[in-house]
């Protein structure tokens, strides 16, 4: 019985944990990393089938409205299942953007395709320069007749090559670093002047860096919040953070999962190596490592559900929380394991990977605890 | 760094840069520089430049080819090679096998494969782990049964880094399994283009192929090939365990990178300034330089002592746990000072001759595979966990 899970959210789970053993298996899923567009189409397919593309989008445009508890319980379970399909760049990026910024046109047009597998999106933000800083954005979108003329440079784009539109952050105002004068745009793939730099990650996702070269979008390709775009901008990376957190609370669980199993049944020095006792306190820390970590991100989601005040606090708690805990469970996994923890082969070093670079997306867990040290008003 | 040299090891540490201007290749000083992958003739060319200038096997005694050098300079030799970014010299020939046919071999032995190590005319690996047995070496199968002049071997090994590349490989294999289970195990050297090995690449998490698995079938080796005597292997492995371990600490490795990882994180952009005007991030890198510091400290002592005839104590595994800890912070910090461009993984960038525009800065790509992979630092050459072993009986001899 998990407490912290509404009777939809376990029958939620389920569905989620079914679908990764059935149909996600770490051999199948070599096959979709290294094909194509690096993750299968039929698996998209199943999610919007499922409801999960739908599930944080709002009622009115095809979604199901669902909390940011609910996304939580769906990514723990792609953690567990190293899930490589852009659901991150799609659902919670940019189609959240949308949700939360678009024009009403925008929302009808857009997020009822997403909801049906129909359409994939992307989140243009971050630049070479940037870094972890949010509102650091020197692509410039001038107005021109007609519309916005877009020149810059984006970096790490998610799912950029294989999207059907980006949603691009650019400066129609302010200085470089300020948080007023950002405003998000609607791009074509196509559009003239935007070249895409596709690349696969560390850990078996695609991402791509742009360059803008007088890119020209109509009038209608800018959200709603002219110059105003930040707070949506950065609620929208907060609660990506949680959801994140979640996905690396399953890839902790099942790694852990795949650690104490390799303890119980390799044999050293005529016993499972998991007899010894330097490795029972490791495997110890690790699983306590897994438990706080989960029980913080399904709190945090919760906590952040109930306002934006608790949002930004949340966000950067949980990145603090499951950078370490990450960190500390995917490189003890390795060492447990031994040499077979570094063969690419085995699922054990994937997680590993996906673990790391969780920790590198939006800020490490470094970066983070010096915000929350900055934001904290202990009284 | 303070170290403070006399006059004469000062004329010393410049004739070896001037050595090093004059001869590293500058080729292969850039690919270590990229941290590319280096192929069987990268370490080779190396290997013989140093070779004929006499200083490729410096810790060797002066009759087999050593340089005679003081604790000091060979510590000078090898801090002056990583900071000019030479090629790592490879320790399976020269400090592992070298050592134990020195010790241990018969004269034709010694005549026949030690100058072939000093000239690298061959190449060594090293094949003592197998798939039961990591941690518990003494668990090995690999079987060598007397068959007249010849022993026959059956069995597999793996982890073993070049195998690929090796022309021979100084193996652990057992000989009886009666008894105590360490008193069966003997050393014998495999020719690696003997009929019925197979080397399969194993490819790491990195993206790399540098260990492999190598399997035995019926493999015919004359029996001149056993080191000492049959049932005596695990003794000599464990000489060599204790042997030249000062290497494993990678000082001057580790100094360079972290001087890299400066650099690097003076170009990174945080705001107005750099990430190395981030305090807390200053701060990571000076508590590894003093790791470093005392490490560096320890080895010295560790070469004045060896040097007077001492034998090795726990030293040599405070010198692979700290060595290999130090490694692995930098490794992470590296890492964290890439920031966003440690997420593309662009393999072609580690290959020497790849000239396409990198993505993000030019010193990212190899930052996230250099982390994963130097997490292998703390499994081999004995796990970190097995040196504390190692060490606990020692102190408290329980």
């Amino acid at each position: 019985m998990d407490i912290m899970l509404s009777d939809e959210q376990r029958l939620l789970k389920e569905s989620v944990e079914r679908f990764i053993a059935d149909e996600y298996g770490f051999e199948q899923r070599k096959r979709w990393v290294a094909e194509g567009a690096g993750y299968a189409a039929e698996n998209w397919a199943t999610f919007a089938e499922l409801g999960w593309l739908a599930l944080p989008l709002p009622e009115e445009h095809g979604g199901l409205g669902g909390s940011l508890s609910d996304v939580a319980v769906v990514l723990e379970g792609f953690g567990a299942g190293l899930v490589v399909e852009p659901y991150l760049a799609t659902v919670l990026l940019a189609a959240q953007l949308v949700a939360d910024g678009g024009t009403d046109e925008q929302k009808a047009d857009i997020l009822p395709k997403v909801a049906e597998g129909q359409m994939k999106l992307a989140f243009a933000h971050t630049e070479r320069q940037s870094r972890y800083n949010l509102p650091d954005v020197k692509t410039e979108a001038k107005a021109s007749s007609g519309g916005f003329t877009l020149n810059g440079q984006k970096s790490i784009v998610f799912g950029a090559a294989d999207a059907d539109l980006l949603v691009v952050s650019a400066r129609t105002s302010g200085g470089q670093r300020e948080e007023d004068g950002i405003s998000l745009f609607c791009v074509a793939p196509d559009a003239a002047g935007l070249s895409i730099r596709a690349y696969g990650t560390q850990d078996s996702h695609r991402a791509a860096d742009l360059t803008l070269e007088n890119v020209e979008v109509e009038a209608s390709a800018l959200m709603s919040q002219a110059d105003a775009a930040y707070p949506i901008i950065a609620r929208t990376v907060q609660q990506a953070m949680i959801a994140l957190g979640a996905e690396a609370v399953g890839a902790m669980g099942a790694l852990n999962e795949l650690t104490f199993e390799y303890l119980k049944t390799r044999q050293q020095f005529g016993a499972p190596i998991g007899a010894f006792q330097s490795l029972q306190h490791r495997a110890a820390e690790m699983l306590m490592a897994h438990k706080l970590s989960r029980a913080m991100v399904f709190r945090m989601a919760k906590a952040a559900d109930t306002g934006d005040e608790a949002l930004a606090q949340a966000a950067t708690a949980t990145k603090v929380q499951i950078g370490k805990s990450g960190k500390f469970v995917g490189q003890q996994a390795i060492q447990l394991h031994g040499g077979i923890g570094m063969t690419d082969e085995y699922a054990a070093g994937h997680y590993f990977k996906r673990l790391t670079m969780i920790d590198a997306l939006f800020g490490t867990a470094d970066h983070h605890l010096t915000a929350f040290a900055d934001s904290s008003n202990i009284s | 760094m303070m170290m403070e040299l006399t006059p004469d090891e000062l004329t010393f540490r410049d004739e070896v840069r001037a050595f090093l201007r004059d001869n590293l290749p500058d080729a292969l000083r850039q690919k270590v520089q990229k941290d590319q992958h280096l192929n069987r003739d990268d370490f080779l060319d190396w290997h013989k430049i140093l070779y004929a200038k006499g200083w490729i096997a410096p810790g060797w005694p002066k009759e087999y080819g050593g340089a005679g050098w003081t604790p000091m300079q060979r510590h000078i030799f090898d801090d002056e090679l990583a900071t000019a970014y030479a090629p790592p010299i490879l320790p399976f020939g020269l400090a592992m096998v070298g050592p134990v046919i020195m010790n241990f071999g018969n004269d034709a032995q010694k005549a026949h494969y030690l100058p072939r190590i000093l000239s690298g005319e061959d190449w060594w690996c090293q094949g003592y782990s197998e798939p039961g047995a990591g941690s518990d070496l003494a668990s090995l199968k690999t079987k060598a049964v007397r068959d007249g002049d010849h022993y026959v071997v059956d069995g597999a090994k793996t982890w073993t880094t070049f195998a690929q590349h090796a022309d021979m490989m100084f193996c652990l294999v057992r000989t009886s399994s009666e008894g105590k289970r360490q008193e069966g195990i003997s050393f014998l050297l495999m020719d690696m283009k003997s009929e019925g090995i197979t080397v399969k690449p194993i490819r790491t998490i990195d993206g790399g192929c540098e260990i492999n698995e190598v399997f035995f079938d019926n493999v015919r080796m004359p029996a001149e090939n056993l080191i000492g005597e049959e049932g005596k292997g695990w003794t000599y492995a464990k000489f060599l365990l204790g042997y030249e371990r000062t290497g494993m600490a990678t000082i001057g490795r580790s100094r360079r990178q972290l001087a890299e990882v400066r650099k690097i994180a003076a170009s990174e952009p945080v705001g107005e300034g750099t990430l190395l005007d981030d305090p807390k991030f200053r701060e990571k890198a000076a508590a590894i330089e003093i790791e470093l510091l005392a490490l560096e400290s320890l080895v010295l002592q560790v070469l004045a002592e060896q040097a007077a005839g001492g034998k090795p104590g726990p030293e040599s595994s405070f010198l692979k746990i700290k060595g290999t800890e130090i490694q692995q912070a930098i490794s992470e910090l590296l890492l964290e000072a890439v920031g966003n461009y440690a997420h593309p993984f662009v393999p072609e960038a580690l290959e020497h001759g790849w000239n396409e525009e990198p993505i993000g800065p030019d010193y990212a790509a190899p930052a996230a595979p250099h982390y994963f992979n130097f997490r292998k630092t703390s499994i081999y050459g004995g796990t970190n966990e097995i040196q504390k072993n190692i060490v606990a009986k020692m102190i408290l001899g329980l």
